[in-house]
């Protein structure tokens, strides 16, 4: 019990779960938005290895760490583009091209990556984001060093949930946006192209995407290595599920789902005779468990998955 | 711009677009090749090279076509009726350990070989048809898409066979490697070719297309499956069970996959490692796409891959263009298969 | 009078079929008019190009005497005109607040004045008397209710022109009443309304001005006054098609008995407790306004699902098991409601379609294996004896015409020789000439003995069709009339839930004819 107790009420672990969210929120909100407009991302897991790749490459041949988080969010939004193209634009099956964007751009950045450094047995390292105490703040005892001393991104990551909620609920864009992703049609019908509404919202979801991915080489970690991302994307996608398509939402599930994350990393180095795989496993089991608790309350938008094609119904 | 539904989709186009598709593929590779600093037409002419060019290059890429073509098939049968299993590589990995497992009980190491082999080989498709039976029982019974939930076993499944290795099915005698006990002798496949990895999986990889074709062109269950894929609403108002139809797909996806593990154990390596599969089941995927969903094609399509994978190996030694160059091209050719494949269907007019 | 609306010789290809060719068409300020047409008269393409989502080949668009610019889908909304969609353009999970305002605020502005938004919807809402609640959710409005929004959505834009694409499709008979008034009390305020149908009792109602479109062609416009129901029925169909007359019935056995049903609703009305008993050589028919019920009656009787409560009796029998095979082999040919939704798959081809249904029996598989020369030879009898046009043994059934598809339906039901066969909106959708098709075919099935079950919304076809008539209302069944005490007020009366003329018509009527 005490054990626990000593886990739970220790600063690092309160600091890690928002470090180990924060590439989760990113990852979420960018799923979310895709899903809004009526598209499902299967994209998430390449563009963040790849936002992960060419965040690291940027800061590696010189660039600043901001330089490379903008790198990975343009990189991001190129392939949103081409997923938007296929899918918005020529309908294509969302499940498939997701899979093919997945596959291709992972295995790009690998290919970028080994072109880059041809041989090295450990990764070149680049130094990262460091914590930023917020002055006054970070002075409050617990939580001050839990919530205001983390890394730039982190506190970008807290914005950009707020944002997201004001532009996605009060603002016609928005509006818009959730509108397309229940009919189509009726946003046509209004004068708006729900096609290149689409097309532009999978960008700017696919760049945070790319933005989340970048935070694993630039804050999380210091280097850049294939299979990184680890399903963290896949996660992400379950999450949306589990945060009913809202951001507040969102940021919760990334939370509780980073909290069981810490803490198992936590309980693995006390624990003993129990195989570490099964700790490994819990982020997996946990987002199925969240996609079952919540598949019969799921209000899905609408019109996900549907292609949109002018005079077709 | 607008597209419109072509109205009789012609069949030269529908044998013309996977060809199409892998030319796109291949020029856009081509065009990384260069960026790269490489000559391309040699870099190309090496792969083929390393594919063909030996006989231990030529029985390398059967060797490496054998697997893939059941998980393309895994995922051909099972798209087909819209069953989105793309957790081909997770029971992989079951198929695979369940044979380990399988073997570990002393009375196999007795049996005759054929029989042996013939329970190995059943006792991995059955572990890959549970695995997929979990997602999709989701599916049935909470209605969760299964694409997610199947991605996340692949993790899991991985994570599973990495304890088992570790412990309860540890080699000891592997140097503290992390790999499991092996294969009994009599259940290790007979090699084709002496003096390579070729062995008798390939055969059975190709049996099996030619009997997933039979099953899809032939029976009633396949017409029903492809109905159920094609329209779940259609499909039961004539009658078709839905859920026992999918189920059945989901056995013969997951089984197919599974048997794909099992095979790979038992023809190439003879013990389980957590990188058996050089994401086999993923590849599954583009094969199966790139068929058109048709199983005489994964054969194809999986030698396509194969070709790729093994030429780019040698081609990469020599050129110093990384191997993953290979990775890049299949799965491009996803990408542009689908949009061959859309442009079969519709036509771009002004 | 000013001229609001002006249509002038509009031509439109697609390919080598003509859509449109040399339609003009004008409306003036006040007016209603009622563009009345067939299925593919081109009514849709007409106002696809006044919306810009299609660009004429020939022809202008005016708006208050200012030319459109051809192909832009924003221009006609900007000038003024609304469409009301027959399949709302509606977000269920939005509210009507948001729905109507989607699209109306510059898309980058910083904030959204949802106030403003409010006050001009709850004016608009009163001047027209279209009450509407801002903040509830779609999805808990009444079709009605959503056709309300529809129409607000359009007022909402600033429209002064509506044009309306059968509004009444799916409206209760009170609905489209209430819809029809609201209309007329639009137009006396200034609003000029064109709305599109092919109900000739609706265009003589509600219209002060018809216009007929046949096959792409204007060809008559009629000040409603001045003409008559059955000269429109001509002009839109072009010659004077005669439906099937019925033969008097020679009603046998009980083949057909519900008793008591109980049945939830599969996302349609559910059934509370329905009996009704089916003779061998008569017609049921079940008349209802859409939504009562009558999706599920018919998955009933299909075999789609089983009772919840009460007795489905096949010939005296429960059957062993209530599933699609079993009912079909019990006897029991089923026409669905939707030929493409449930009917067919457009994806596989003719022969598949053909004979899905029924691959289990001996004559299409044995053990397993699909019997493909026979399947063939069995779709190509049909193709023939059915006289299905445009299809092929192996081509995609995609491509077949609604009348087409319907034929080949019928023709795999009723080569099975069935004994009871239902009938879900036979003739939905089709044009004259394959509804009177459609009626020989189900006035052949019951002239050889079978049970029809008659399920549809189109008074016309049931009185026309049946030998006794029941109403479905929120999923109870009223009593029988026999058809020839049935007329449009006594139907209509059953239809809105007032069953006491109907019970004592019923108690006249010899036992066992119930």
């Amino acid at each position: 019990m005490s054990l626990l107790f000593d886990i739970l009420s220790s600063v690092g672990m309160w600091e890690a779960v928002l470090r180990i969210a924060t590439p989760l929120i990113f990852g979420t909100l960018g799923v979310l938005l895709c899903e809004r407009v009526g598209v499902l991302n299967l994209g998430i897991e390449g563009i963040m290895t790849f936002g992960a790749m060419v965040g690291w490459l940027t800061v590696y041949s010189g660039g600043n760490l901001w330089l490379g988080l903008l790198a990975a969010a343009a990189g991001g939004a190129l392939f949103g583009l081409l997923h938007g193209v296929l899918t918005a634009l020529l309908g294509l099956s969302q499940h498939v091209t997701g899979l093919g964007i997945t596959l291709f751009a992972s295995s790009f950045s690998y290919f970028v990556f080994r072109l880059a450094v041809p041989t090295a047995s450990s990764p070149p390292t680049v130094e990262p984001f460091r914590a930023y105490p917020v002055p006054v703040l970070s002075e409050i005892p617990f939580l001050g060093p839990v919530l205001f001393n983390q890394t730039a991104p982190t506190y970008l990551a807290l914005g950009l949930v707020a944002v997201l909620a004001y532009v996605l609920y009060r603002t016609p864009l928005g509006l818009a946006i959730r509108m397309t992703g229940e009919n189509p049609h009726a946003v046509d019908a209004q004068g708006i192209d729900p096609i290149r509404l689409r097309i532009g919202t999978i960008m700017a979801g696919s760049a945070l995407m790319g933005v989340g991915g970048a935070f694993l080489t630039l804050a999380a970690f210091n280097s850049f290595f294939p299979t990184m991302v680890q399903g963290r994307g896949w996660i992400c996608v379950a999450l949306v599920v589990f945060a009913l398509w809202q951001p507040g939402r969102a940021l919760l599930g990334a939370l509780l789902f980073a909290f069981f994350d810490a803490f198992q990393l936590r309980l693995q180095t006390v624990v003993d005779g129990v195989p570490y795989q099964l700790f490994l496993m819990l982020p997996y089991v946990l987002s199925i468990v969240a996609l079952i608790v919540m598949a019969r309350r799921a209000r899905v938008p609408q019109a996900l998955m549907q292609p949109y094609r002018r005079g077709e119904r | 711009m607008r597209f419109e539904r072509r109205e009789h989709p012609s069949t030269t186009l529908n044998l013309l677009a996977p060809l199409g598709a892998v030319l796109a593929a291949l020029i856009v590779a081509g065009l990384l090749i260069a960026i790269a600093g490489a000559n391309v037409f040699e870099a190309y002419g090496l792969i083929l090279k390393g594919a063909f060019g030996s006989r231990l290059g030529f029985s390398e890429t059967l060797t490496r076509a054998t697997p893939l073509i059941l998980t393309g098939l895994a995922a051909a049968v099972a798209f087909r009726a819209r069953l989105w299993n793309i957790g081909a590589e997770g029971q992989f990995y079951v198929g695979a350990l369940a044979v380990a497992a399988f073997g570990m009980i002393p009375a196999v190491a007795g049996l005759p070989a054929p029989l042996a082999i013939v329970l190995c080989l059943g006792v991995g498709a059955v572990a890959g048809m549970i695995l997929l039976l979990l997602p999709l029982g989701l599916r049935l019974k909470f209605g969760v898409d299964e694409v997610v939930t199947s991605l996340l076993l692949n993790f899991i499944a991985v994570l599973f066979v990495s304890m088992m290795i570790e412990g309860a099915m540890k080699d000891p005698l592997a140097f503290g490697w992390p790999q499991s006990v092996p294969v009994p002798d009599n259940a290790v496949l007979p090699k084709l070719m002496a003096r390579t990895r070729l062995h008798a999986g390939l055969l059975i990889a190709l049996a099996m297309a030619v009997a997933v074709w039979w099953l899809q062109a032939r029976t009633v269950f396949g017409m029903r499956a492809r109905a159920a894929g094609l329209s779940p609403r259609a499909a039961a108002f004539a009658g078709v069970p839905l859920g026992r139809t999918l189920v059945a797909v989901a056995c013969l996806s997951g089984g197919l996959a599974g048997l794909a593990g099992a095979i790979e154990v038992m023809g190439v390596k003879g013990y389980v490692t957590t990188d058996l599969s050089p994401s086999y089941g993923y590849s599954g995927i583009v094969i199966a796409m790139l068929a058109n969903l048709n199983p005489i094609g994964v054969i194809g399509a999986a030698l396509f891959s194969a070709v790729m994978f093994v030429g780019a190996d040698s081609m990469s030694r020599a050129l110093g263009i990384p191997s993953y160059i290979a990775d890049v091209t299949v799965a491009l050719s996803l990408l542009t298969m689908l949009v061959a494949l859309f442009l079969t269907q519709y036509r771009i007019s002004r | 009078m000013t001229r609001v609306l002006e249509l002038e010789h509009i031509t439109k290809r697609f390919g080598t079929v003509t859509a449109n060719e040399d339609v003009s068409l004008h409306l003036e300020q006040g007016e209603i008019v009622a563009l009345l047409g067939e299925n593919g008269a081109g009514k849709t393409t007409l106002m696809s190009i006044l919306f810009g989502h299609y660009t004429a080949d020939v022809g202008t668009v005016r708006v208050n005497g200012a030319e459109l610019p051809p192909g832009k889908s924003r221009a006609a909304i900007r000038a003024g005109v609304g469409m009301v969609h027959q399949h709302f353009a509606l977000a269920p999970n939005l509210s009507v607040l948001e729905n109507v305002m989607t699209g109306t605020e510059p898309l980058w502005k910083l904030r959204s004045d949802r106030a403003a938004g409010r006050a001009k919807l709850l004016e608009l809402s009163q001047r027209f008397g279209l009450a509407v609640d801002p903040e509830a959710r779609i999805a808990d409005l009444s079709v009605g209710e959503c056709q309300r929004v529809e129409i607000l959505k359009a007022l909402y834009n600033d429209a002064e022109v509506l044009i309306l694409d059968e509004p009444t499709a799916v409206l209760t008979a009170q609905e489209a009443e209430s819809l029809f008034a609201t209309l007329r009390e639009m137009a006396a305020k200034g609003l000029s309304l064109i709305f599109i149908s092919h109900k000739l009792h609706e265009v003589m109602s509600a219209s002060d001005r018809v216009v007929v479109l046949r096959a792409g062609k204007v060809v008559a416009e009629r000040a409603t006054k001045a003409t008559s129901k059955e000269e429109l029925a001509e002009l839109m169909v072009g010659r004077a098609v005669k439906r099937p007359e019925r033969p008097p019935a020679r009603p046998g056995a009980v083949l057909l008995e519900a008793v008591d049903v109980t049945l939830g609703g599969k996302g349609g009305a559910s059934l509370l407790g329905i009996s009704f008993k089916l003779h061998a050589g008569e017609t049921l028919g079940i008349i209802g306004v859409s939504g009562n019920g009558q999706t599920t009656l018919a998955g009933l009787v299909s075999g789609l699902y089983p009772p919840d409560g009460g007795a489905l009796l096949v010939k005296g029998q429960t059957p062993a098991r209530h599933d699609v095979p079993h009912a079909i082999a019990a006897g029991i040919g089923r026409i669905p409601e939707d030929r493409n939704v449930e009917g067919t798959i457009g994806d596989m081809s003719t022969w598949e379609n053909a004979v899905l249904e029924r691959i289990w029996s001996p004559e299409f598989s044995s053990r397993g294996v699909v019997k493909r020369a026979a399947s063939k030879a069995a779709t190509e009898a049909i193709l023939r004896d059915y006289d299905v046009r445009g299809a092929t043994v192996d081509g995609r059934i995609r491509l077949l015409s609604g009348g087409n598809m319907q034929k080949l339906i019928l023709g795999r039901v009723l080569t099975a020789g069935p004994d009871i066969l239902v009938a879900a909106q036979p003739s939905r959708g089709l044009d004259e000439g394959a509804i009177a098709g459609v009626h020989e075919r189900l006035l052949d099935a019951r002239g050889r003995g079978a049970g029809v079950l008659l399920i549809s919304e189109d008074l016309d076809e049931v009185i026309a069709l049946s030998d006794r008539i029941r109403a479905i209302v929120g999923g109870r069944l009223s009593p029988a009339i026999p058809a020839e005490r049935a007329n449009a007020q006594l139907l209509g009366l059953m239809m809105a839930g007032d069953w006491s003329a109907a019970e004592q018509i019923e108690a006249e009527a010899p036992p066992h004819e119930i």
